[in-house]
């Protein structure tokens, strides 16, 4: 038998008023792999990620955790469920009131009451040291470059070592070379942690670079499936398009 | 040719024409019971979440730091003119019939029980009100709401819970303020102003002032207090479209605020008169 995939979706379907975002996803997400959604803006990657993590519910289909539905979930068995997950988000999502130790603490004095503050203090040096971000621990989020927010923001989606880590658009508004580092982030937290890596991008050149497995949405659907060599040998004109252009050009 | 394909501008019917006032009244009544459905929930939602740890209460002083004295000066200030302006007017009516003795008595009874529970909810409103729905709008569409959420942190407690119980317990202690400097403002007109002896001043207040005033007044407060704070917290967690939402979030909460103030009040007084006096 199979391993069981980390998260599964089962025909997950969402509507916001008449419009049909999702429309029927199923797909599996194999433990300790990177797959990259890969879609245009307004596809419903976004839309997706959020149901991946019960910040929104299907209307109708499910969501499974490591076998659990999601959707059954409450109180307590939710918070362990979400202590499985990090989340970088597409702005990096830092709490503004706080400084860089206290957002990357954040988790850690939520969920682990048993370090003492030197503890915290040293496991924060050493995720930010893990993403060249060291001596930042009083500078506040407005003191930091786009770049830095979000490999503060990684840092802080690792800090739990977390088993998945969700990754929003994390190369949106980025250069090159910060881009290139914020792609061999995911990979060494793949590598290093074992963390399994959902990615939602539009960036083809990033999504090759990270991917093991890459899901195409189109219109709310999944319209190809599978490592990236065969995506980008996909028929869907859709995607022909979309890969077409960027690979023409480079 | 794109002139011919387009479709012809429709033509308004007399039926459209009828429709159109109802669907557009339809459509008021459905928002306005989509918002009291989302406040409700906030509300079971706040209950539930109060009652479970960890009691955060850092975040409940650092709140009320931020709504109380935060607050001081502005109440402080609406309260002395309040005193001043309210005990000029009485002196000017009741000299018509040779009553002003009744200066004090009047000014304090009517802050106490109306007055200052009111004014200072409104001013609480404008000022505290509209900051929290401005805080929590800023994080909603920045998305800081959301990661509280992936952190398994419930921005219920984490958020809301302080911010209501912190204005529940501020507003009758702005409110207290409120009355203590609205009484030095009525005393400075009647006795320094007016020359209304001090013994006739504070007598009839002694006389005609129940502590049943004060203390109807004080739970009027606290319950504009959760109110206000409710309202903030729904309309800043609801606030979506960048900073053009997160504007309107802090104007719905003050226009939304204020107005429930004065309805509420009016049950509220004539709860308290059946019920205490």
């Amino acid at each position: 038998m199979s391993e069981l995939p980390i998260i599964r979706t089962e025909n997950v379907h969402k509507h916001f008023g008449d419009n049909h975002v999702l429309k029927g996803i199923s797909l599996d997400f194999p433990t300790g792999t990177t797959t990259v959604i890969l879609g245009g803006s307004g596809s419903g990657k976004s839309v997706l990620m959020k149901h991946l993590i019960g910040l929104l519910s299907p209307d109708e289909g499910r969501v499974l955790i490591e076998g659990d539905d999601l959707a059954g979930l409450q109180g307590e068995a939710l918070t362990k469920v979400r202590g499985k997950f990090g989340m970088v988000f597409q702005w990096a999502a830092l709490f503004d009131s706080m400084s860089v130790l206290e957002n990357v603490a954040f988790p850690l004095r939520e969920h682990r009451k048993d370090l003492s503050e030197e503890q915290i203090r040293a496991l924060v040096a050493e995720k930010l040291a893990l993403f060249g971000l060291e001596g930042i621990e009083e500078k506040y989020p407005a003191d930091l470059s786009g770049g830095m927010r979000k490999r503060v923001g990684l840092a802080r989606a690792i800090i739990m070592d977390p088993k998945i880590v969700l990754y929003d658009e994390p190369t949106t508004g980025l250069d090159p070379i910060t881009t290139d580092y914020v792609d061999e982030m995911i990979k060494r937290a793949k590598e290093k942690l074992g963390v399994t890596s959902v990615v939602i991008s539009h960036d083809v050149a990033s999504t090759f670079n990270i991917a093991d497995y890459i899901a195409f949405l189109y219109d709310g659907a999944i319209v190809a499936y599978g490592p990236p060599a065969e995506v980008k040998a996909s028929e869907h004109p859709f995607v022909q398009q979309f890969l077409g252009t960027w690979f023409r050009k480079n | 040719m794109a002139s011919e394909d387009a479709k012809p501008a429709e033509v308004p019917t007399w039926q459209g024409m009828l429709k159109a006032p109802f669907e557009s009244i339809g459509n008021g009544v459905f928002a306005g019971f989509h918002e009291l459905g989302e406040s409700m929930m906030l509300l079971g939602q706040t209950f539930q979440w109060m009652a479970r740890p960890p009691y955060r209460v850092g975040l409940f002083m650092i709140q009320c730091e931020f709504i109380g004295v935060g607050s001081l000066f502005i109440v402080l200030l609406t309260g002395l003119f309040t005193g001043l302006v309210f005990a000029l007017q009485s002196s000017f009516a009741f000299a018509k019939f040779s009553a002003e003795s009744l200066v004090g008595a009047t000014v304090v009874i009517s802050l106490c029980r109306e007055l200052a529970p009111v004014l200072t909810g409104l001013m609480v409103t404008g000022r505290a009100g509209s900051a929290i729905a401005t805080e929590l709008g800023t994080m909603k569409v920045t998305e800081q709401i959301d990661a509280l959420s992936t952190m398994a942190v419930s921005p219920i407690q984490y958020l809301v819970v302080p911010r209501v119980l912190a204005m529940t317990l501020m507003m009758p202690m702005l409110c207290m303020l409120f009355n203590a400097v609205g009484f030095m403002g009525a005393y400075a007109v009647s006795v320094w102003q007016l020359g209304i002896n001090i013994g006739t001043f504070m007598g009839r207040i002694e006389q005609m002032v129940d502590f049943s005033d004060l203390a109807g007044g004080l739970f009027k407060s606290a319950v504009f207090g959760f109110v206000i704070a409710l309202i903030a917290c729904q309309k800043g967690m609801t606030a979506s479209g960048g900073s053009r939402g997160v504007g309107l979030a802090a104007t719905r909460t003050v226009v939304t605020g204020s107005v429930v103030i004065l309805v509420l009040d009016y049950f509220l007084t004539s709860f308290l008169l059946m019920v205490v006096d």
